[in-house]
């Protein structure tokens, strides 16, 4: 079987995610897909398996052009997606979550468990593993989680199978069991896609490589013919224009110390240090860590061990409170869920933490706060009729600003920004750059932590890179390219 | 403001105002001044509990035992005052009993970290029974002569039903702590999203146990009042309070996943119940009947809310 995809494109809004991407699957081959965050490959496969609609190209199996409706409609046409989020079931068993699509009933329409079990074990045995049937799936592993996934795919008679980062949370043995499945499903003429980031993984056990970058198919070659550093090159290939403010300000004494945290299965023995009016750059894959060491630092997440230090002394940070008071301020990832409170008017959002020094005597003096507010959504060049409006009803760049304002009302030393212009249109990325400029200028520090490459080589004065929860490596602005932190956060030297 | 938000906004308002006008044109007795202060002394109880239960819900919460703090803190007042206490120093220790177990709700919830649901449903079992322990299952009654004492319940002030003015100031303060303090927005952010204002640096839980602490301190009031009213505490006192509180507060437009809701608008709440209750009295609706009305006019409320969002 051979299944092409030809010109798709894609957009989501204004956002242009795929520009006519080619991409051929042939039965019995083990086909990585490969490229940064954001270039295309999530919304690609969701393409091939009907989630989403191509708004240009045609997908053929065969030579014969096909049209799914939906994902279910795929499944039928034998192609399986098994997401990063496992679709399980946790307060059933192992073997109701098997059958839960396709129950097999005896002739009273009562449900046939014994069936079930023997068609279950059958598949299991064909490919050589063993499944704890009557478990419940949410106490089973999530190497065992995903195993059930893949069988019931099977059932269903899965000529494809598209994994997206199915490694990301196994452990090395689950990984190694992983990899013997995906070897038998592809002797038995199983076409399997495999979405990784991890170089090794892909280059001992895959047999083509295709290569995405900002929604173009980039190169797709046979394994034997290429180099890790040719993926490399082909996955970051974009070069860097004049897109980016510069940096001007040069890091003063050290503000900031982290030692040693650790957060088990999480993050391990992470330290560094940030210095005044600096930029540090944290690069990673998404699932290293990052924002977890982040997370942890602002006490917004538990953290096991570890010591921080700022200006030279030691301080407890067990909740945001905590980091607040001692001048940190944490711009999330999420401004949706973490960053707004979408039914307040963008007065309120900004004026939030800081709403207790507006008031004397316990009331809040209306004229302060709306001063306050309206000075810093000036500022920051919030784009609104009126910061009565609420806040869920700006545009993600505007949204961004807003929370950025929120917490350079508090004038805090430290800003810890997690992905600062993720999904915002261009104009507003620069602001936010400029700005972050004009603070460390005035002596803030800043973390920022980025998936978008150029960003954080066009923005840091420093770069580190984490890989799977440690820290991998530290790169000075001046060497910093995307080639070198590619490789440090795909695990290579 | 556009139309439809106009209506939104209004809605409750409106309503009861349909529901004055209908009442009052086919029983004309229902307008009658001595009738409104009698509505408006019985809506004062159901008032308290409301204003509490709306910063309870603003936080995304639910308090069930309203009526058994009411219960509970009305009979120890009344056994203390049977004792030989000053009647006014009683209402003070029935407030500070109130608060307390209010507070008890809201550290269960907070730093419990049990649903709110769970936690004052188990409380008004427990405070419940407490109060039937304590009284023994009799009411006790004949408590006092002291005028001031019936007063609370039974006097007028400035021709207003003392009840009702203890209402009004208890909205004032109400109205005042959430739109003018810091505390009042804290206890919108919670409601609206506990996560934002968690990362703010808001001490959540503070917020919260402030929430049920003023309900507990008004279910002690609205038990004074009570209490006052009949010159006797019922260890049965205030069951099914909660229903009605919690109808109050959504009739006006408050919304149970919390962050969103006003003051004024649980006092329309009030007041529509308020008067379905008297109106349907007057018009000699049977007390069977009442309560499937009732019930119809929340669903519709809720409906409409619905289809407007």
């Amino acid at each position: 079987m051979e299944i092409a995809m030809q010109g798709i494109s894609k957009a989501f809004g204004t956002n242009q995610v795929l520009r006519g991407v080619d991409f051929t699957l042939h039965s019995g081959e083990i086909h990585a897909l490969m490229g940064e965050n954001g270039a295309g490959k999530s919304t690609l496969m969701n393409i091939l398996t009907g989630i989403h609609k191509a708004d240009a190209g045609k997908i053929t199996v065969d030579g014969q052009e096909v049209h799914f409706k939906n994902a279910r409609d795929a499944e039928n046409h034998g192609i399986a997606f098994i997401h990063q989020e496992l679709n399980i079931w946790p307060n059933l068993s192992i073997l109701e979550n098997l059958f839960l699509m396709k129950q097999i009933t005896n002739s009273f329409g009562m449900l046939d468990t014994k069936k079930m079990r023997k068609l279950a074990e059958e598949k299991c045995a064909q490919i050589g593993i063993e499944l704890p049937l009557d478990a419940e799936a949410g106490e089973c592993s999530v190497g065992q989680q995903q195993m059930t996934e893949i069988i019931r795919n099977l059932m269903l008679d899965a000529k494809v199978v598209i994994m997206d980062e199915p490694t990301a949370a196994l452990t090395e043995r689950e990984t190694a069991k992983l990899f013997e499945v995906m070897h038998a499903l592809k002797d038995k003429g199983v076409a399997i896609v495999y979405i990784s980031h991890r170089m090794e993984e892909v280059f001992t056990h895959c047999d083509t490589i295709t290569v995405m970058r900002d929604g173009h198919s980039i190169s797709c070659r046979p394994t034997r013919s290429t180099t890790m550093e040719a993926v490399v090159q082909d996955m970051v290939g974009r070069a860097i224009t004049e897109y980016y403010p510069g940096r001007t300000t040069t890091p003063g004494e050290v503000v900031l110390e982290v030692k040693n945290m650790c957060q088990p299965g999480v993050f391990d023995h992470v330290s560094f240090n940030l210095r005044k009016g600096e930029i540090l750059g944290v690069a990673g894959l998404m699932g290293a860590g990052r924002t977890e060491i982040m997370r942890a630092l602002f006490g917004i997440d538990d953290c096991q061990q570890g010591e921080i230090y700022l200006h030279g002394e030691k301080v407890t940070i067990k909740k945001p409170e905590d980091a607040i008071k001692a001048g940190i301020g944490f711009i999330t990832e999420n401004r949706k869920t973490e960053g707004l409170i979408l039914d307040f008017s963008i007065l309120k959002n900004i004026a939030l933490p800081s709403v207790d020094t507006f008031a004397t005597k316990a009331v809040i003096n209306d004229k302060k706060e709306y001063d306050f507010s309206n000075d810093l959504s000036h500022k920051l060049g919030v784009k609104t009729a009126s910061i009565q409006l609420p806040a869920g009803a700006l545009s993600g760049g505007n949204q961004q600003k807003v929370v950025i304002a929120k917490w350079i009302g508090m004038h805090p030393s430290i800003i810890i920004m997690d992905e600062p212009t993720r999904g915002i249109d261009v104009g507003a990325k620069r602001d936010i750059y400029d700005l972050m400029n004009e603070l460390t200028a005035q002596g803030v520090s800043i973390i920022m932590v980025s998936s978008d490459l150029p960003e954080v080589i066009g923005m840091s004065d420093r770069v580190l890179v984490v890989h799977e929860g440690k820290i991998a490596g530290e790169i000075p602005h001046e060497e910093a390219t995307q080639e070198n932190i590619i490789t440090l956060a795909t695990g290579g030297i | 403001m556009n139309v439809s938000a106009l209506v939104r906004k209004m809605g409750p308002l409106i309503g009861l105002i349909v529901l004055f006008v209908v009442i009052s044109a086919l029983n004309s007795s229902f307008i009658d001044p001595s009738n409104l202060k009698n509505l408006l002394r019985q809506v004062s109880i159901n008032a308290l509990i409301s204003f509490g239960m709306t910063f309870v819900i603003l936080t995304g919460g639910i308090d069930l035992s309203v009526g058994s703090t009411l219960a509970l803190s009305s009979a120890v007042m009344a056994s203390f005052i049977k004792g030989g206490m000053d009647p006014i120093l009683g209402i003070l220790v029935s407030a500070l009993i109130g608060l307390i177990l209010g507070t008890i709700n809201g550290v269960a919830i907070s730093y419990g970290r049990v649903a709110p649901f769970i936690a004052t449903l188990a409380t008004m079992t427990i405070f419940r029974g407490l109060t039937l322990v304590y009284t023994d299952g009799n009411p006790i009654s004949s408590l006092t002569d002291d005028p001031l004492f019936h007063m609370f319940g039974q006097g007028y002030f400035a021709g207003i039903p003392v009840p009702a003015v203890v209402m009004l100031l208890a909205f004032a303060l109400c109205w005042f702590i959430l739109n003018k303090t810091p505390l009042g927005r804290k206890t919108y952010a919670v409601g609206g999203n506990e996560k934002v204002s968690f990362i703010a640096g808001i001490k959540i839980e503070r917020i919260k146990i402030f929430a049920y602490a003023i309900t507990g301190l008004f279910c002690a009031l609205a038990g004074s009042i009570l209490t006052s009213r009949l010159n006797s505490a019922q260890p049965t006192a205030g069951t099914g309070y909660e229903l009605d509180a919690i109808a109050a507060v959504v009739l006006g437009g408050t919304s149970l996943s919390g962050g969103k809701g006003r003051i004024l608008g649980t006092l329309i709440g009030v007041l529509i119940i308020g008067t379905l209750n008297n109106g349907l009295n007057i018009l000699n609706v049977s007390s069977f009947y009442q309560q499937v009305v009732k019930g119809i006019v929340i669903l519709l409320a809720v409906l409409m809310d619905r289809k407007k969002s």
